[in-house]
């Protein structure tokens, strides 16, 4: 297969990448891992008259602490992510979800900020980015933070604007102590989830201290279920709890019927998956 | 459209080419280098069998410019052999332990479990399953494929290989 001609350009910072993108307008996109937008335009279901390649900008790379908080640039690869000691220490949900990223070839290429600027509801970093509470840098004439539950708004639709980069996502460090867990059903290795549940919760002596989750491919966005992680605070995740918190889970999706299955089977999936992921969740807590 | 000249270093050889922007670095190395080594498999990033080695990591060269690759160092297949002629110690240890059928995914298996021995030189059963789960192979159900790669693992560590029990 091969994908319709296009203009390449390569540039060396932030600046002039925006700029880039600011002249050239709709008929370009920036390229960062390219192992969805490169399919797309194989399949000639995107046909970008300009790619704007992000790989040699430097300050895009890299994880720091800052503060309180973990800061991980676009272009880091999911493969760095897997790789990252403060990550693995910090917030190990972000490791144990990348692991879950389609395939190795695929980790060594997919960054961060494409997996989750693209506004592909299968894509596993959104969910976990809001149930996280993580915030997204946009850098275009200016810059500005947005809350990652507040980016997405409908399947490859989000709140970036043409002429902005997605440059950095910054992550509030949990509680120690916090567990945290993803559960996804996928029917093979690389395969997108049928239904995905992440989960980060604190307990104090067996009670439900703080509780939030998140859900994947359940619906044309990624899910931040807000009422199901409130259903379960004061609780000691008893049976009746986790019953009603799954419910309410499951009340917000409205997932497309497709190969993975029947819509209700989807939605069912992920009462499971959040069901599974709060115990894992649990057993890691202290 | 205009093409983009790129320089780049293929199996330690450096090459420099007119590309245009869409080429494919599966198609720049099968079609203007004559490596035919690396395969086009599903052409959907899923098979594997286009895997190649780029700057210590393993790609899928479907799924990648070859103006992407410019400034890059790249090992194909063709690249594995040693200087000598003889076979690299996966080669070998595909061929001893019959990690090929048809050999359609070889050059892609054993690329990436090159790169897999190089992260983790002594790497559990389940950890080169994982690691080798991007590249699907229909004949062999993996069994000797994993022998191969742990063939492989015990020649580099220079310890004797001993086949687990079935």
């Amino acid at each position: 297969m091969i994908p319709p001609a296009f203009a390449y350009h390569r540039p060396a910072s932030v600046n002039e990448a925006t700029a880039l993108l600011a002249d050239l307008g709709e008929d370009a996109r920036p390229l960062a891992g390219g192992h969805s937008l490169i399919p797309m335009m194989k399949l000639r279901l995107a046909s970008p008259e300009h790619l704007v390649d992000l790989a040699g900008i430097p300050s895009l790379k890299g994880i720091s602490q800052d503060g309180n908080d973990i800061v991980i640039g676009a272009m880091t690869t999911q493969h760095e992510l897997i790789a990252s000691d403060l990550v693995a220490s910090k917030i190990p949900i972000l490791r144990e979800t990348a692991l879950l990223i389609a395939d190795p070839q695929v980790r060594y290429m997919g960054t961060v900020g494409g997996n989750v600027a693209n506004g592909d509801p299968g894509n596993d970093l959104p969910a976990v980015m809001m149930c996280l509470d993580a915030a997204y840098q946009l850098t275009g004439r200016g810059e500005r933070l947005v809350p990652a539950r507040q980016f997405y708004r409908s399947a490859y639709v989000t709140a970036l604007a043409p002429h902005e980069i997605l440059t950095a996502v910054r992550i509030p460090v949990p509680p120690a102590g916090h567990g945290a867990a993803y559960e996804k059903l996928k029917r093979k290795v690389g395969d997108y989830a049928t239904a995905a549940a992440a989960v980060v919760l604190t307990l104090t002596g067996g009670t439900v201290a703080s509780c939030s989750i998140g859900l994947t491919n359940v619906a044309d966005t990624p899910l931040w279920a807000e009422e199901a992680g409130r259903l379960l605070v004061g609780s000691n995740l008893d049976g009746a709890s986790v019953k009603r918190a799954v419910a309410a889970a499951e009340a917000i999706t409205s997932p497309a019927a497709d190969t993975r299955g029947p819509a209700e089977y989807r939605t069912k999936m992920a009462g499971v998956m959040l069901a599974r992921a709060l115990e894992r969740a649990r057993q890691r807590a202290r | 459209m205009a093409k983009t000249h790129i320089t780049l270093k293929v199996n330690g050889k450096t090459v420099e080419a007119l590309v245009e922007p869409r080429m494919l670095l599966i198609h720049f190395l099968r079609e203007q280098l004559n490596l035919t080594g690396p395969h086009i498999g599903c052409e959907t990033s899923h098979c594997g069998a286009c895997t190649v080695d780029l700057d210590g990591k393993s790609v899928k060269s479907c799924t990648m410019f070859a103006v992407q690759a410019n400034g890059a160092e790249v090992v194909t297949i063709e690249g594995m052999a040693n200087a000598d002629g003889t076979l690299h110690v996966l080669q070998e240890a595909f061929r001893e332990m019959h990690g090929l059928q048809c050999g359609f995914c070889t050059p892609g298996m054993i690329t990436r479990a090159h790169r897999l021995l190089q992260e983790n030189s002594n790497p559990s059963e389940e950890e080169i399953r994982l690691g080798i789960s991007g590249n699907l192979c229909r004949c062999t159900g993996y069994q000797n494929i994993v022998k191969a790669v742990q063939y492989a693992a015990a020649k580099l560590n220079g310890v004797a290989f001993q086949e687990a029990a079935e």
